[in-house]
């Protein structure tokens, strides 16, 4: 099966200063639809970089990046719109949902952006919100009553409801404590048996071990690709539970 | 984004912040409030004037000392606007004009302003020294007594005629007035009459006056045999043109002047009268509305602020919108609609509150205003622009923030 992202030898260069070295020296790696990808560094290792160069929000200065099936490293800024708001859904640290807007308003969001027409909208959210758990009685509260969890579930069905190739999730445990981190990331697990791709990015470990396998970054480089040990992943699981 | 997206959008963030909407559109309220009152009044005004200049009679010609450039606009008080000894009309001058063809009836008058007085009040009127034909030409009937007569100004005798407002002022309600002293320059008056109202506005008005006989008012009041102005009736209104070319000849003759652009007097029709009095008031409209216009930029540099302020706080959500697939045309769009719409609820109060105000006016009665469909439609044009021009900035800074810095923003 061919991957459904791709990037070869991407190389990001800031500052044209001989002294700096590059955020990312010729990154490769792929994904295959269906996997669960954890992407591990320690501050400093690029790992930031590649995930905006993953989400479409920047551009590798060389190399080649194939997003389901489309070359977006060359796309100018309007193209890449359009390619972050039907083939990638973000999931932040910080939740970003609009504060004085409804959870069902947050998840319609990037529905008026991807031109869905108004009467599919309710129906989409709700099956994304359905997806996440989050309780129907809190469709229609403002978010800024919602617990942090409630929170990133919405986030998660905001990245849900375009059906994007990928989900890309930025430390998304960061801000909840861990009882409630295990809970999001058994829902990216469930999204995952859905069929979802989801391509996390974390500096801790025991987030990356829900992945199936994890990339680690140092320095701008790939140091290497470490397949999740079978009964190791299964344990933590049970653990969660 | 869809159009019925931007309209949603924009409803929702104008809607969740009330209370610094309401403050920022006051501006563009207050703003165009009195741009629409200020042209109203102006309007008003100059509807009155003309109107006042109109009911003088289609067929009068008026003749006045002084150049055509030197105080053009004597019509009723006033009118000593040529200066100098030679620029002066007399009874002379009305006796030639008087035999020409096509003329239907005559009145010269002199006025003055002196201040009218009897036991316990006072008064500081325009008197008018009124010649014979006067009543006629000008259209003065009486409420009570009898105008200045014929012998009354051959003789030069010490009679007043007041108008109905001059009346309220002098006298005690109840008071007949007919037959009381009145005292101006120290020289004792007898009221024989009093005019119907002519109504009119606070800027002209027609009723504080006092007419005394011509002669009386050259040889007692101000000393001189000038006479201020000349009112001259055509027959018809077709030898208008005929008759001012004739006065101007004839006059030009007797003041012995051969070059007509150096002429001493001037003779104007209606028509010109109307349009030096239109130009005037016109000027004035513009000059109120031009006022009030920069309280309107002022309003616009509101809406700017409270944009800016707007996109920085908002900073992150453009960021996640950016994120989730907004284009940079989608940012702008949404900005630039949200200051367009504030302008434009600022415009329709506005025009609301000026439409009131001038309509508040006029039922008191102190002005006649007159909000023009012409003025309203200046005023939604002039909202929609302030909205593109102050909202385009903050929007363009909006639509080109970083996505990757503004989701880490603060």
């Amino acid at each position: 099966m061919a991957p459904i992202l791709e990037i070869r030898d991407a190389v990001k260069i800031y500052s044209t200063a001989a002294d700096e070295a590059p955020a990312l020296g010729g990154v490769s790696f792929s994904v295959e639809p269906g996997e669960f990808v954890a992407i591990m560094g320690p501050s400093g290792s690029g790992k930031s970089t590649l995930m905006n160069i993953i989400g479409c929000l920047d551009r590798p200065t060389l190399g080649t990046y194939i997003l389901d099936g489309v070359d977006v490293a060359q796309m100018d800024e309007d193209q890449l719109a359009e390619i972050r708001a039907t083939r990638i859904g973000f999931v932040f640290q910080s939740f970003n949902l609009l504060p004085r807007s409804t959870v069902m308003r947050n998840v319609i969001l990037p529905m008026i952006y991807t031109r869905v027409p108004v009467g599919e909208r309710e129906a989409r959210a709700e099956k994304a919100l359905e997806a996440v758990g989050l309780d129907e009685n809190r469709w229609y509260h403002k978010t800024n009553e919602l617990s942090g969890g409630q929170m990133q579930r919405v986030a998660i069905a905001r990245a849900l409801v375009n059906d994007p190739a990928i989900i890309l999730a930025d430390e998304p445990t960061g801000n909840l404590d861990t009882r409630t981190g295990q809970v999001i990331l058994e829902t990216f697990r469930r999204l995952q048996e859905q069929g979802r791709t989801i391509v996390l990015i974390t500096h801790e470990h025991d987030v990356a071990a829900y992945a199936d396998r994890t990339v680690h970054l140092r320095d701008g480089l790939v140091v290497s690709h470490e397949e999740a040990e079978a009964h190791d992943s299964a344990r933590v699981r049970e653990e969660a539970r | 984004m869809s159009i019925y997206d931007l309209v949603h959008e924009t409803l929702l963030s104008v809607t969740t912040n009330k209370v610094r909407s309401f403050l920022t559109v006051l501006g563009i309220v207050v703003g165009i409030a009195s741009v629409i009152l200020m042209v109203a009044i102006g309007q008003g005004s100059q509807a009155t004037i003309t109107n006042s200049i109109k009911a003088a009679g289609s067929n009068l010609l008026v003749v006045t000392p002084g150049g055509r450039s030197a105080g053009a606009f004597g019509g009723g008080g006033g009118g000593f606007g040529g200066g100098g000894s030679d620029a002066k009309l007399t009874q002379a001058d009305v006796n030639l004009i008087e035999q020409l063809p096509g003329v239907a009836h005559i009145a010269a008058n002199s006025t003055s302003r002196e201040a009218l007085s009897v036991p316990g009040a006072n008064v500081n009127i325009s008197v008018t020294g009124v010649g014979e034909g006067y009543q006629t030409v000008k259209a003065i009937e009486t409420s009570t007594g009898v105008f200045v007569s014929s012998e009354d100004i051959r003789g030069g005798t010490k009679v007043v005629v007041l108008g109905p407002t001059a009346v309220t002022d002098l006298f005690p309600t109840g008071t007949d007035p007919l037959g009381q002293k009145i005292r101006i320059k120290g020289i004792n008056f007898t009221v024989v009459g009093v005019t119907k109202s002519k109504g009119g506005s606070s800027f002209m008005n027609a009723d504080e006056v006092a007419y005394i006989p011509l002669t009386t008012l050259q040889r007692y009041l101000t000393g001189s045999d000038a006479i201020s102005t000349i009112n001259v009736e055509a027959t018809t209104a077709d030898g208008m043109t005929q008759l001012q070319s004739d006065i101007t000849a004839t006059l030009l003759a007797a003041h012995h002047i051969t070059d007509p652009t150096k002429a001493d007097f001037s003779v104007l029709s209606q028509s010109d009268i109307l349009s030096t009095a239109s130009t005037i008031t016109g000027t004035f409209t513009l000059l109120l509305a031009a006022i009030s216009g920069i309280s309107l930029i002022v309003g616009g540099i509101g809406i700017m602020n409270m944009m800016l302020t707007t996109v920085t706080e908002r900073t992150r959500e453009i960021g996640l919108r950016k994120a989730i697939g907004a284009r940079p045309v989608d940012i702008t769009s949404q900005f630039l609609a949200e200051a367009i719409t504030l302008c434009l609820i600022g415009g329709v109060i506005g025009i609301s509150l000026g439409w009131g105000i001038s309509a508040l006016i006029t039922a008191t009665g102190v002005l006649t205003t007159e909000v023009s469909v012409g003025a309203v439609a200046i005023a939604v044009g002039v909202c929609a622009g302030i909205g593109i021009v102050f909202g385009y900035y903050p929007a363009r800074r909006a639509s080109k923030l970083d996505p990757i810095e503004a989701l880490r923003y603060q």
